[in-house]
């Protein structure tokens, strides 16, 4: 299976990325080799075969729905690129 | 005592020869000499480093403190630092100072480690070279034209050229070992869960584990100590009782069953590799282990699965970085969507965006089944091989890398050579298994060449006895890279 620039643009689109015209070819080929490789997992039958998800079978934790965080909004935004009044600043959504 | 191992550093700071200001000062002047060479450190802060090992030098006039305590080490630049830059290899970080430590990093202060620096790695931890680093390849001590692995690279080299007497560093699918048997020192992925991810920069969560990386398995043993344990703020941290990961260092080898599996030295195994790794072999034989020749048939899936189920979870993961709350923003941009694009586009590296790119196809609609579901049913058939081979054998051996060292460059231009890299390191991440590689000898170009050790779930005290016993009949753990500048 191999994908086709189309293909690949939309993939990039889902994930927020583009793909540079002068680079396209190059990303193109790369990625499909990438897949070639993928592709050989795909003959080995596995109906009777349950998915694992992760690698020890345990029982996911639970806490009691409390209040543990303080308030760091000064802390956190410090690292934001642009902040005002508290805010994250975006481009506008709504018109 | 820049050759010298954190069991006999700990001992000559405990017998007051040496301070850990004394330390600290050493290794940053040798980080300062070999740095513009190696590359194997992203940020140092010498004030910092210095004011910590002041306060473990008094933690120790007090009496207190524990075995680390004074001991000089350096973090891969995953680990979160609070108020020191921590970058992920990546230009998306590569101003981010985070608000917080990681566990990791606050366990190993507590225990009174001072941080040197923080080390260069493939960024966001994909990579088997160290060069999709935004920040530069490193180079390997042993020969400065050759990679040093990846992705703990930065951390692999810090600890062979002698910048610090050990790193920690994380690996997913092989990025403390293969790092570590590509430049002659020692590297251990503990069993999933044991160290906490808290702090710890996502890639692929269900595989990523921290561990360390040090001259001598002894060391990986009180490091381990240090970095492990239970934390509530990684929801797939494990409750588990405390242990001394150092107490089977004396490990009676005789009738240990170690099991050799055929498909890892089938084609593309490197002669030197092999001749070095079944010469170590016929060592634990002579000691009275005994060899038992077992199959992991779906070994060779795990190379595709794992180039399903890593990128697909790093897909996810890396969708945090969308220029809003921290990390790169572009400099222009029209709208929302215009702004996500270009600065996850322009912060974002060549290989993490293929990845992204892989991972974000084999979860889309209609592809779903046929790749990650189909990778995770294999991801089974590949950890119940382990389940059965442990029913004859107590450990695996067989080579950490199928060759030594290879040329900067050389495989940059094909991803899936560069993959290939990983192929003896990725199974064991894949069933959760802890696993470990140690030197083992060179090969024909004075390469170091390294033994891989897969051990059962929660058996790291047996896999560090087995190891340490080996290094104490060999010395390849401690020969020193020629003709350092």
């Amino acid at each position: 299976m191999s994908l086709s620039k189309d293909e690949v643009d939309r993939i990039a689109r889902l994930a927020r990325l583009a793909v540079r015209p002068d680079e396209s070819l190059a990303v193109i080929e790369r990625l499909n080799r990438v897949l070639g490789m993928i592709e050989t997992m795909r003959a080995v039958d596995t109906r009777q075969v349950e998915p694992m998800a992760h690698a020890l079978d345990v029982v996911q934790r639970l806490r009691t729905d409390e209040v543990t965080e303080t308030d760091q909004r000064g802390l956190f935004q410090a690292v934001a690129p642009a902040v005002e009044r508290d805010l994250y600043l975006v481009p506008k959504v709504i018109e | 005592m820049l050759n010298a191992t954190v069991a006999e550093l700990s001992v000559a700071l405990s017998a007051r020869r040496v301070s850990s200001v004394e330390l600290a000062r050493l290794f940053l002047e040798r980080i300062e000499r070999l740095n513009a060479t190696l590359n194997a450190f992203i940020t140092v802060d010498g004030e910092r480093t210095l004011d910590a090992a002041r306060q473990a030098d008094a933690r120790r006039a007090r009496r207190e403190g524990g075995p680390l305590t004074g001991i000089p080490i350096a973090h891969k630049d995953i680990f979160c630092t609070r108020g020191l830059r921590t970058t992920c290899g990546s230009r998306m970080l590569e101003n981010f100072i985070s608000p917080y430590d990681a566990h990791v990093v606050e366990r190993l202060a507590s225990a009174g480690t001072v941080t040197l620096g923080k080390t260069n790695m493939d960024e966001f931890a994909m990579g088997s070279s160290n060069e999709t680093s935004y920040f530069g390849p490193v180079r390997n001590a042993w020969n400065t034209a050759r990679v040093p692995g990846g992705s703990s690279g930065g951390s692999a080299v810090a600890v062979a050229a002698r910048m610090a007497p050990a790193a920690t560093g994380t690996d997913t699918g092989g990025s403390i070992r293969q790092p570590a048997a590509l430049t002659g020192i020692c590297g251990l992925k503990p069993t999933y869960g044991l160290v906490s991810r808290y702090g710890m920069i996502a890639f692929a969560s269900s595989l990523d584990q921290g561990g360390p990386l040090a001259k001598s398995a002894q060391d990986l043993a009180l490091l381990l100590n240090a970095m492990a344990g239970f934390d509530r703020r990684d929801s797939t941290s494990l409750e588990r009782a405390p242990e001394d990961y150092a107490r089977m260092l004396d490990f009676d080898l005789d009738g240990l069953r170690i099991g050799v599996p055929a498909e890892f030295f089938g084609d593309g195994l490197d002669a030197m590799v092999r001749a070095g790794v079944e010469a170590a072999l016929r060592w634990f034989v002579a000691q009275g282990a005994r060899t038992v020749p077992i199959r992991l048939p779906n070994a060779g899936l795990a190379l595709p699965v794992y180039y399903v189920l890593a990128p697909a979870e790093a897909s996810s993961n890396l969708s945090r970085y969308d220029g809003v709350r921290y990390g790169y923003r572009a400099r222009e941009y029209e709208d929302l969507m215009d702004m996500y694009v270009r600065s996850r586009t322009e912060g974002f590296g060549e290989e993490v965006k293929r990845r992204i790119l892989v991972g974000t196809y084999v979860l889309s609609h209609g592809y779903y089944d046929a790749y990650y579901l189909q990778a995770q049913k294999l991801r089974r058939l590949i950890a119940e091989d382990f389940s059965a081979a442990y029913r004859d054998c107590d450990v695996i051996l067989g080579p950490t890398t199928p060759t030594t060292a290879f040329a900067l460059g050389s495989k940059l231009d094909d991803p899936v050579q560069m993959y290939l890299n990983d192929i003896y390191t990725i199974p064991a991440p894949l069933a959760g298994l802890p696993a470990l590689s140690i030197p083992c000898g060179f090969d024909g170009q004075g390469l170091p060449i390294g033994l891989h050790l897969t051990g059962n779930y929660f058996s790291e005290a047996q896999l560090l006895g087995v190891a340490h016993r080996y290094q104490q009949a060999s010395d390849w753990h401690l020969r020193l890279p020629p003709e350092l500048p």
